[in-house]
């Protein structure tokens, strides 16, 4: 009945499939990305009242906030797509994991960025020791690793695999570090936007938060897309697909 | 039916730990090294921070525990080395006793080479810089815990960078956020011990994070092994 579901999710872990799909998402997921971000933008910054205590600075969180999301969410990403590489060594799982982790990293170190700019303004200081700070910084350290150890390989498959299980590491690593640190030190408020339970934030200010959350999750389906495809072009140079796509390259 | 001319698990663990213990001792030098490391690095802090001992107190056990680490960190790298170039490492896995096994005996004799002298001089270190002696034994069962989960982790992480020619500075890198929580539990129970407050709890975490890793780490060792060797 629904067997198409995985009939197509089988034909999609090839990489020339994979490719031309790709190809063809990736400048509506872009475009789109870069169509929500600025409404977004403009929801937050222009359309938002300014918040009763900290004024135009908390406007930040438009950035901030969606990024930390994302941060964690790509990181999941690439820990599901990791255990599938070891699993069922799926080439295209391998390369989805490692595409994803430049991208993880950037969108944490954008969240500290952020993050500490509106501290020196808040907080008055632009880094304090604090539990969610400290699992942040150890997160992009996570990322970092990642791609490092992916790097120091000469087989490129060979590092991704050591690389994914690495990543499959941290996995059960960043709830061991969030929970150490939690009971080490805490300064940072708790979540504002529940999803379980009413969240305490005014409608006027979520609206532009969950729009730029869907631009940056576009964003990085269209990242994702441009790397894996450039990547796989890369692994399979020898392939007849590959050489296909060339020739058309060249014939223009 | 088990082939007569197989030798025991028991015994294949004993000739393992036996073996690495041996080369080891036959290096005695490059046992000392990292104890050496660890006093130069710790007679620098008064000579940064001052010789006040009120703020040497209220530092050393911190000081002590990062130090052991850095020291641990710096030998951490040769664990498996010697045995990938001389190609016993690929013998190891090609034997019929289960590779985790052995691996656990290859991390224990690297701790038992590495780790234990360091306890050895840490009560020295913290004299230097005057840690009172009532938390003496707190840092001693802190470390006695933390460097075999260290060794543990670290063993896990060597074996992924296995394939690698260098992997010094990538090795601390992937270790970091590994050793947090090491680090948060044992300074916790340390700085809970020097204000006179209960510190069973932190090391009661330690203690049960160092079973997990008993059981977890040899088993993940292996596997990232196979992973970084398989070409």
């Amino acid at each position: 009945m629904a067997n198409w579901i995985p009939l197509w999710l089988h034909k999609l872990s090839s990489p020339p499939v994979f490719y031309r799909v790709a190809g063809r998402l990736r400048p509506w997921a872009m475009a789109l990305a870069l169509l929500l971000g600025l409404v977004a933008l403009y929801g937050g910054l222009v359309l938002a009242p300014p918040d009763y205590q900290q004024g135009d600075d908390y406007r930040i969180i438009f950035i901030h906030v969606p990024c930390a999301w994302m941060s964690l969410f790509i990181y999941g990403v690439m820990g599901a797509a990791a255990f599938i590489a070891l699993v069922w060594r799926i080439k295209l799982a391998e390369v989805v994991a490692m595409a994803s982790a430049p991208i993880g990293a950037a969108f944490t170190f954008i969240t500290l960025v952020t993050g500490s700019l509106w501290g020196v303004r808040m907080w008055g200081t632009w880094w304090t020791w604090d539990a969610r700070l400290t699992s942040e910084l150890v997160l992009l350290f996570l990322y970092l690793g990642v791609i490092a150890l992916h790097h120091s390989f000469e087989d490129r498959r060979q590092g991704a695999r050591t690389a994914a299980f690495l990543a499959l590491i941290g996995i059960v690593n960043v709830p061991i570090v969030h929970f150490s640190v939690n009971w080490w030190n805490t300064l940072h408020q708790g979540s504002t936007i529940k999803l379980l339970g009413p969240s305490t934030i005014a409608p006027s200010m979520i609206w532009p938060l969950l729009t730029m959350m869907i631009a940056t999750k576009l964003y990085y389906l269209a990242s994702l897309c441009g790397r894996v495809r450039s990547d796989l072009l890369a692994l399979e140079g020898g392939k007849d697909w590959v050489r296909q796509i060339a020739e058309q390259e060249v014939r223009g | 039916m088990l082939d007569a001319r197989r030798p025991g698990l028991a015994h294949a663990c004993a000739a393992v730990l036996r073996r690495d213990l041996t080369l080891a001792w036959r290096q005695r030098g490059d046992m000392v090294l990292p104890v050496l490391y660890a006093l130069i690095v710790t007679s620098l802090f008064p000579f940064a921070l001052g010789p006040e001992s009120a703020l040497l107190k209220r530092i050393a056990g911190g000081v002590v525990l990062v130090t052991v680490l850095l020291a641990m960190l710096l030998a951490l790298d040769a664990m498996f080395r010697s045995d990938i170039e001389d190609g016993s490492l690929e013998q190891l896995m090609l034997a019929p006793q289960p590779l985790a096994l052995m691996l656990g005996m290859k991390i224990l004799a690297h701790w038992l080479a590495t780790a234990l002298p360091l306890i050895v001089v840490a009560p020295l270190l913290a004299g230097m810089l005057h840690l009172p002696a009532a938390v003496m034994p707190v840092l001693l069962t802190a470390l006695l815990l933390a460097t075999p989960l260290l060794s543990l982790l670290g063993g896990i992480l060597v074996a992924l960078t296995a394939g690698t020619r260098r992997s010094g500075m990538l090795l601390a890198l992937m270790l970091l956020p590994l050793c947090v929580p090491v680090v948060i539990f044992a300074a916790g129970a340390l700085a809970a011990a020097q204000e006179g407050l209960p510190w069973t709890a932190p090391i009661a975490w330690l203690g049960a994070a160092l079973v997990m890793a008993v059981v977890l780490a040899p088993l993940a060792c292996a596997a990232a092994l196979r992973i970084a060797l398989d070409s």
